[in-house]
């Protein structure tokens, strides 16, 4: 502190003299020095006065009460300014973990899209903050069938990240009954259900495409309908199924549906991200996404998702207010 | 050992205690700064007693031995008492729950901190600083 004194003296001294702006720039480099220290702003208050009491040695007895005075109100805002920094110090060891977290989430819940000779699978997923609450789940045997869940946690960040490693266990090991939605969905229903805070749900849509069959089941658990592209009929329809969301209630049954996909069918499957629209209350999102299908519908399911998720975004002025993800089968 | 104690039950109350706790820190040697520190911790505890407790002590002591100059200052309160001590002790809490206020800020002006509490008893905050 007397070192710091004796530089301040120096600094003040040389201002009352020239008053030039390079003694003050001199000044404002001191004082990052100080904020470095952690030197308190009462702290300076006190160096100045006994510097002016040095430097002018006339100066009143008023003058020095006048600094205590000042003293005593900047106690109070060096105190506010303490908490400031330890807040922040707090919050960059928070944002360290979360980031270790997102990690750690990002390795969990990867999904590996899978590559079939004669089915075209694609996949985008992008969160809106560092964890995301959606998450999607293949199960593929070439030839036979490709399976696909794509889960939406109500809810963000972390929490809904530690919920849908839930999911993702679940998913993982349902074993043999892979092929029957509705019991799929079930299953998972009573994990999250037993096991996850009341407050958290989670919708579902969960499809088995039959590749031999060319059949495409499926059930959803309050999720975003999916599109079915009909390359014959050239036109879309929605697979709609009636469901109750994932852990609400722990017998909730589900509806099983089924359409048949033939040659160059498209069906698209989405989270809400995808067709909720912020800034455009009577915009029909379906309309658009059904436009860009149909228009692009020869490029790959892969740059079908990437077209969809760069016309959106722009949609929305680059600011998404959700999770986006969405996944596209092509036959 | 010289000790003071102040009972708090108006703002008043309050003024006393501060103006005793800066005599007691100029007659340890404390700089104007430190004293203004110390009489802000006072402050502050005996605002908590004031708004939280209703009523309580804040005693002052001054320690002078050889070698060793520090002034103690204790807040007692028969209050609601505080249920998790950690987290009054952290940043942020005060606007949550009553007596959290300014304890963070207490414990940066001085050197140390101990709080002893019990639910539906009261609570006592013991605060130290010494001359360097």
């Amino acid at each position: 502190m007397k070192q710091l004194e004796t530089q301040y003296k120096k600094m003040l001294m040389d201002y009352i003299t020239y008053q030039s702006e390079k003694n003050l720039y001199i000044a404002q480099n001191f004082t990052r020095q100080l904020i470095q220290k952690n030197v308190a702003p009462e702290d300076v208050v006190g160096i100045h006065k006994n510097v002016m009491k040095e430097i002018l040695p006339q100066t009143s007895n008023e003058e020095q009460h006048a600094y205590d005075f000042l003293i005593e109100v900047m106690v109070q805002y060096g105190m506010t300014h303490r908490a400031h920094q330890s807040l922040l110090q707090k919050q960059a060891e928070y944002d360290m973990e979360m980031k270790i977290a997102a990690d750690i989430q990002k390795t969990l819940l990867k999904t590996i899209v899978p590559q079939l000779a004669n089915v075209d699978i694609g996949m985008v997923s992008i969160p809106i903050r560092k964890m995301n609450g959606d998450y999607v789940h293949f199960l593929a045997e070439d030839k036979k069938y490709v399976c696909v869940a794509v889960t939406d946690v109500i809810g963000k960040g972390v929490p809904a990240a530690l919920c849908m490693s839930m999911v993702k266990y679940g998913l993982e090991t349902l074993e043999y009954t892979y092929k029957e939605p509705p019991y799929v969905l079930e299953i998972i229903n009573r994990v999250i259900e037993k096991s996850v805070d009341d407050s958290m749900f989670v919708s579902m849509f969960y499809g088995y495409f039959d590749i031999q069959k060319s059949t495409f089941s499926y059930a959803s658990a309050g999720h975003e309908p999916a599109l079915h592209y009909s390359a014959k009929n050239n036109q879309f329809s929605t697979l709609e199924a009636k469901g109750l969301l994932l852990g609400v209630l722990p017998d909730t049954k589900y509806a099983f549906n089924e359409v048949t996909i033939e040659e160059n069918d498209i069906i698209i499957i989405m989270t809400d991200g995808v067709t909720e629209f912020r800034f455009h209350d009577d915009f029909n999102a379906r309309d658009l996404i059904t436009t860009i299908i149909e228009k692009n519908k020869f490029l790959s399911a892969q740059q079908l998702c990437t077209l969809l998720y760069e016309q959106i975004e722009q949609m929305q002025d680059f600011k998404l207010s959700d999770d986006f993800t969405v996944v596209i089968i092509k036959k | 050992m010289f000790k003071t104690s102040v009972e708090i039950m108006t703002e008043w109350d309050i003024v006393e205690a501060r103006q005793i706790g800066r005599q007691e820190a100029k007659m340890l040697g404390f700089n104007t700064v430190d004293q203004a520190r110390i009489t802000t911790a006072i402050s502050e505890l005996a605002r908590n007693i004031y708004l939280y407790a209703e009523v309580g002590t804040i005693e002052i002591e001054r320690i002078e031995t050889e070698g060793e100059k520090r002034i103690i200052i204790t807040a007692v309160d028969k209050g609601p008492g505080i249920q998790d001590v950690r987290k009054v002790m952290q940043d942020g809490y005060s606007t949550s729950g009553g007596l959290g206020a300014g304890i963070p800020g207490v414990n940066r002006l001085m050197d140390s901190m101990v709080i002893q509490s019990n639910v539906g008893e009261g609570t006592t905050i013991k605060t130290e600083k010494w001359l360097r």
